[in-house]
C-alpha cells in the first residue's frame, strides 16, 4: 500500500503525545510490542488492517497516516515535476511533503502561479494580436497620421502653393489633428480599461468555478438554487468564470426541477446510487441523475463530464481517483468508451494506478443533443460517476494522465511517464 | 500623354494629398473611394498604375486586387498597395501586389515609387 515513508514516525509521535507505552498500544491493537517497535521505526510495511487498528487505538485518522490528506499536494508536485522536465526525486515526494510540508505547499503554489502567469501572457498576446478594437483604434490612428504627414509635407515643401489649395490643406490638417486626438484618446481609454489581472486569464475560469464549488463541498441545496446565488457568483474574479458558474447553476436548477431534492433522497434510499434506475423513476436522463448524485455529500462520489472532443468540462474528484488538472485524461476511462457509444451504460470496477488498496466503481453514460434541431450539428456529452467501491472481482486498470501515471505496461500510453514504473522492486 | 494613375482610397484627406502630389508632378489622377466604383472606373478609363489602400469599406483592398489580377485585361497592371500593418503585406504580396507603402508614408517616398513604377516596363510584357 502507498504508505508514507514516515508513517511509523507519525505513529510514534502520536503515541508519545498520548503518553501511551509501546507495549500498551501494541496490546490494544492486537500486535506484539516488537512488531510495533519495527513499525514505528519505519522498518516494517504495515497491512491496511493493522494501520486501521493502530489508528483507532491512537485516535487518528487513517487517511492522515496513509495518503489521504496530502494526496492532492503530492499529485500537484508530481504534475509540477512533469511540466518542469527537471530531474526531481519523484520517488521521494511523499518524504518531502512529510518533512517539509510548508516548503512543499510553497512549491506547489509557485507552480500554480507560474502556470497562471503563462496563461496571462498567452491571453495578453492573443489580445494584442487579435483584438478587433485595438486594431481598429490603431488603424484609425495610422490613417489620421498618414493624412497629417502628407498634408503637412505639401504645405511645407510646395514653394508656390496657391492660396486656395493652402487654405484647403490647412483645413484638412485641422480636421485630421482632431481625429488624431480622438483616436489617441480612444486607444488610451482602451488600454486603461482597468481589466484586472483575473480578467486576463491568471486563473483558468473552469478552475475558478471548481474552487468555488469545492468551497461549498460540491453541494447546493434546492432552496439555494432557487435563490440564484448571485452574490456568490459576483465574488468570482473573472467574467468568464461568472458566466460558467451561471451556466452551471442554470443546469442545476433544471436538474432540481426534474429531480427534486426530497423525492430524490427517498428514491436514493430505495434504489441506491444507480443513475439509470433513478432516471427511470423520475422519467429523466441519467445525465441528470448522475449530476444529482454527485451533489450528495454522503456518497463521496466524483463526477467528470466531457464534450464530444473528450475535453473535460466538469471535474469533481473522488478520494483516490485523481483527475488531471490540465490536458487530457486517461484514454482508458470508461467515460470515453461511453462517448463512442451513446445511450449505452458502462458499469465498471476500476483501479487507479498508484492506489493499490483502493478501487472505484464507475458508471459512464453518453447522450447526443441537437440544440439547433435537425439542421444543426449533433453534440455529444458524456458523464462518468465515480463511486468508492469495496467489492471484489476483476478490475479495469486506469490512470490519471499518461505523464503522471505509474502503470508500467499500458496499451493506451501516448507519452512516457515521469514516474518510476509500478510493480518493479 | 500624361500617365494615368487610379487612386483607390477611402480617407478623403489622404486621397486629396496624394492626388495633389501626383497631379503636380504631371500625372492624371482618377479617384475612387470604394471597390465597386473603382472596378467600374478601371474598365472605363484604363490607368497605367493603381494605388490601392488595404483597408477599405465594402470590398477590401485584397478583394479588389484579386479582381484586377483575375481579369485578363488588367492582369499585368502595376499595383501599389498602401498598408498599415506588417502581416497584411504578406497576404497582399501573395495576391499579386507589385509594391508596398506602409502608412504613414512620406510624400517623397510615394512620389519616387510611383515614378519608378511608371518608368518601368510593364509586368510580363
Amino acid at each position: 500500500m502507498p504508505l508514507s515513508a514516515l508513517t511509523g514516525t507519525k505513529l510514534r509521535d502520536r503515541r508519545l503525545l498520548l503518553g501511551l507505552r509501546q507495549a500498551d498500544a501494541a496490546a490494544q491493537a492486537g500486535i506484539s510490542a516488537s512488531y510495533l517497535n519495527l513499525i514505528e521505526h519505519n522498518r516494517r510495511k504495515v497491512t491496511p488492517d493493522v494501520i486501521e487498528r493502530l489508528a483507532e487505538v491512537l485516535g487518528i485518522d487513517r487517511a492522515a497516516l496513509v495518503d489521504g490528506k496530502d494526496a492532492a499536494l503530492v499529485e500537484d508536485l508530481r504534475a509540477a515535476a512533469a511540466r518542469s522536465g527537471q530531474d526531481a526525486e519523484l520517488d521521494r515526494i511523499q518524504d518531502f511533503v512529510d518533512r517539509f510540508p510548508g516548503w512543499a505547499r510553497l512549491l506547489a503554489a509557485l507552480d500554480t502561479r507560474g502556470r497562471a502567469l503563462e496563461r496571462a501572457v498567452e491571453a495578453l498576446n492573443d489580445r494584442m494580436t487579435h483584438d478587433p478594437h485595438l486594431s481598429q483604434s490603431l488603424h484609425e490612428l495610422l490613417s489620421s497620421l498618414s493624412a497629417v504627414r502628407a498634408t503637412a509635407a505639401i504645405l511645407a515643401e510646395t514653394p508656390d502653393l496657391e492660396p486656395d489649395w493652402a487654405a484647403r490643406f490647412h483645413r484638412n490638417l485641422h480636421q485630421d489633428s482632431e481625429r488624431l486626438v480622438a483616436g489617441a484618446e480612444a486607444l488610451v481609454g482602451f488600454l486603461d480599461a482597468g481589466q484586472g489581472i483575473e480578467e486576463q486569464g491568471i486563473v483558468a475560469p473552469q478552475e475558478e468555478v471548481e474552487d468555488w464549488l469545492r468551497g461549498r463541498l460540491w453541494s447546493i441545496a434546492d432552496t439555494d438554487l432557487a435563490d440564484g446565488l448571485e452574490d456568490e457568483i459576483g465574488n468570482l474574479a473573472s467574467s468568464a468564470a461568472r458566466s460558467l458558474a451561471r451556466g452551471f447553476l442554470k443546469r442545476a436548477r433544471q436538474d432540481a426541477a426534474a429531480v427534486p431534492e426530497t423525492a430524490f433522497r427517498a428514491a436514493l434510499d430505495d434504489l441506491g446510487p444507480d443513475p439509470l434506475a433513478l432516471a427511470e423513476g423520475f422519467a429523466t436522463s441519467p445525465l441528470v441523475t448522475m449530476r444529482r448524485l454527485a451533489g450528495v455529500p454522503s456518497l463521496q462520489a466524483g463526477l467528470v463530464l466531457c464534450d464530444g472532443s473528450g475535453t473535460l468540462t466538469f471535474r469533481k474528484p473522488a478520494t483516490g481517483f485523481s483527475l488531471p488538472r490540465f490536458g487530457a485524461a486517461c484514454p482508458l476511462w470508461p467515460l470515453y468508451a461511453a462517448l463512442g457509444r451513446p445511450m449505452q451504460a458502462i458499469n465498471a470496477r476500476v483501479q487507479m494506478a498508484g492506489q493499490t488498496d483502493r478501487r472505484h466503481r464507475v458508471i459512464a453514460w453518453a447522450e447526443t443533443r441537437h440544440p439547433e434541431g435537425l439542421r444543426g450539428p449533433e453534440l455529444r456529452e458524456a458523464a462518468m460517476l465515480i463511486l468508492p467501491d469495496d467489492g471484489i472481482g476483476p478490475v479495469l486498470d486506469v490512470g490519471t494522465s499518461c505523464r503522471v501515471c505509474a502503470r508500467a505496461v499500458c496499451p493506451a500510453r501516448r507519452e512516457p511517464s515521469i514516474l518510476a514504473a509500478e510493480g518493479i522492486g | 500623354m500624361a500617365a494615368h494613375v487610379l487612386l483607390i482610397e477611402d480617407e478623403p484627406n489622404i486621397a486629396e494629398a496624394i492626388r495633389f502630389l501626383l497631379t503636380r508632378d504631371g500625372m492624371r489622377v482618377s479617384h475612387a473611394a470604394e471597390g465597386r466604383a473603382a472596378l467600374k472606373l478601371l474598365r472605363l478609363d484604363r490607368p497605367d498604375l493603381v494605388v490601392l489602400d488595404h483597408m477599405l469599406p465594402g470590398l477590401s483592398g485584397l478583394e479588389i486586387l484579386s479582381a484586377i489580377r483575375a481579369d485578363p485585361d488588367s492582369r499585368d497592371l502595376p499595383v501599389m498597395m498602401l498598408t498599415a500593418r506588417g502581416r497584411d503585406r504578406e497576404m497582399a504580396e501573395r495576391a499579386g501586389a507589385d509594391r508596398f507603402m506602409t502608412k504613414p508614408f512620406s510624400n517623397a517616398e510615394i512620389l519616387a515609387e510611383v515614378r519608378a513604377m511608371l518608368g518601368q516596363p510593364r509586368r510580363n510584357p
